[in-house]
């Protein structure tokens, strides 16, 4: 009897975590397959390259793809440096026991499991509100609005702040993986912490850096909250001219087309696609830190 | 060529990593271009004490030394002490190999151009001495492109030799370098080391006693963080002062 329930779960448990794991690669497939086949009839050239016409009704969707890949490029300029840095900090000059290391590690942790929307909110009080109206202020004693209103700036620096913590764990995890032993052969031959860094721990860990890097970024790219007060605009024909414009962008855009079209029916063509066309920026960036690593690992190894 | 003089002595050195006591005040005078053998059983200190001769213990969170280090008369620990200058003087080998994943060029060159120089001729001269001087420039000459990494265990571990001679060190620590190498790969290092301490001073931790009989003219033998017996290597190993020096060095326990 005993030997059966013991056969029994040798044979259930594999089955049934094989089970568990289609069930993950079932999901991926239904939601690609119902995105491109909702999507697929619309997403023509035409759709790609020109603005929304009709009332949103019909026409394309480019301003909103500009948009998003220029929030990307900003925010990864801003994010990006800032994260790294904070991870060299953290794992190459604080001690692991000072107070001020553990209040930095207490602040990633927090910020890391803030709220999307949170962040949308401190971007409209801080960056808009506070920063951004200081600078009208001063620069024409508040007679003027341009810099106190969503802009595509504010909406990248809270999108920044938003992946940041992200970006240092990362980061952090990809410096870690330098083996200590590269690192004392430098400081053994008489290189200062510095050099160390900039000539072994740097290009050693590069690729991690900017594999973290851009995997955070894409996984903060298809965010929406954060940019909903800080910059997306409704319905914006041209592109940003200035850091001081808003800009579309394509998760808003989906939001706003499903929920505050006149016209909802009307627009399914285009949500499917635009949701298409998100996932297919959000993978790319997904492969080419893939494609990336792939890249500088054959090359380290000849 | 001054011989017999000390190189390195040390005066009460102890050194704790937080709570816990590593080392209780060791003693000992390093000759002059002597290979001195630091022998024990694991864990006894003797790493711990090669480390902190060039205060590589510095990089551990945690740990506290005190007492002295003295090189050329100077001591190490006095806070006004330049360590990156102690650790070009005193250079240091490992126990696993770790060239840097660059070409074998590029790995001897990489003290020297720390150090300012990047003029090819003078670099290409300071390469090839030093490849020289590890015995290792007859199997690379060919092609000093290749990366340090696709050389062998033992051709590995003399590119870290010669990385570390480019530098010019008057010392060399070298912690168990040819515990992971094959028997022909050890001989050669041992044949180096012979070789080497013509010119510089050496200091080796090895677990192989009869590495210590061969290469070395002095041998310190360390037990629970202490320093049992310090001789010439001739003296430990047949006529220890100590019964458990003779006891570790025949085999008796450890």
């Amino acid at each position: 009897m005993k030997k059966l329930a013991r056969a029994f779960l040798g044979l259930s448990i594999p089955l049934l975590s094989g089970l568990c794991a289609i069930v993950i690669v079932l999901v991926v497939l239904i939601v690609m397959g119902e995105v491109i086949l909702g999507g697929w009839s619309t997403l023509t050239w035409e759709f790609l390259s020109t603005g929304p016409k009709a009332g949103m009704t019909e026409g394309g969707i480019y301003p909103a793809i500009i948009g998003t890949l220029l929030l990307v490029v900003m925010m990864s300029i801003a994010g990006v440096p800032i994260g790294t840095i904070t991870a060299l900090y953290l794992s190459e000059y604080a001690s692991q026991r000072s107070i001020l290391a553990r209040l930095i590690r207490f602040a990633v942790n927090t910020l890391a499991g803030v709220p999307a929307i949170v962040f949308g909110l401190f971007g409209l009080g801080f960056f808009i509100q506070f920063v951004g109206s200081g600078i009208d202020n001063i620069l024409t004693g508040g007679a003027d609005l341009k810099w106190g209103q969503p802009n595509i700036l504010w909406a990248s620096l809270t999108m920044a702040l938003l992946t940041l913590p992200v970006v240092i764990v990362s980061v952090e995890e990809a410096i870690k993986a330098v083996p200590r032993e590269l690192r004392e052969a430098s400081l053994a031959l008489g290189a200062t912490k510095w050099e160390t860094i900039r000539k072994v721990v740097l290009p050693n860990s590069i690729t991690g850096i900017l594999t973290g890097g851009i995997l955070a970024v894409s996984r903060g790219a298809g965010e929406v909250a954060p940019i909903l007060f800080t910059g997306a605009a409704y319905f914006l024909p041209q592109l940003p001219g200035s850091l001081s414009d808003q800009f579309m962008e394509l998760g808003y855009h989906i939001y706003i087309m499903s929920t505050q079209s006149p016209d909802v029916e009307a627009t399914r063509g285009i949500q499917y696609a635009t949701t298409l066309v998100l996932l297919l920026l959000t993978f790319a960036l997904n492969f080419s830190a893939i494609f990336l690593r792939y890249k500088i690992r054959t090359r380290k190894l000849r | 060529m001054k011989s017999n003089g000390s190189k390195i002595t040390t005066r009460n050195l102890s050194l704790s990593y937080g709570p816990k006591s590593a080392l209780h005040e060791i003693s000992v005078a390093i000759k002059t271009n002597h290979v001195t053998a630091l022998i024990g059983p694991s864990g006894c200190g003797k790493s711990t004490f090669l480390r902190a001769l060039n205060r590589m213990n510095d990089l551990i969170d945690g740990v506290v030394t005190t007492g002295e280090v003295r090189v050329d008369d100077v001591d190490v620990y006095r806070s006004d002490v330049d360590v990156v200058a102690l650790r070009k003087k005193v250079g240091m080998i490992f126990q696993r190999s770790n060239p840097f994943p660059k070409s074998v060029y590029d790995n001897v060159a990489y003290g020297p151009r720390i150090n300012g120089i990047h003029e090819k001729g003078r670099l290409d001269h300071i390469v090839e001495r030093s490849l020289k001087q590890a015995a290792l420039w007859d199997e690379v000459n060919e092609d000093l492109g290749k990366s340090g990494l696709a050389l062998s265990g033992g051709q590995q571990q003399r590119l870290c030799i010669a990385r570390a001679l480019a530098v010019d060190p008057e010392v060399l620590l070298m912690d168990e370098p040819a515990s992971a190498l094959d028997p022909i790969a050890t001989a050669k290092i041992e044949e180096l080391i012979f070789e080497l301490k013509e010119k510089y001073t050496i200091v080796i931790v090895t677990h192989n006693m009869q590495q210590a009989a061969r290469v070395s003219d002095d041998t310190a033998f360390f037990y629970m963080g202490n320093l049992i017996e310090f001789d010439e290597t001739k003296t430990i190993f047949t006529s220890p002062k100590e019964k458990q020096t003779e006891d570790y060095v025949t085999g008796r326990f450890g």
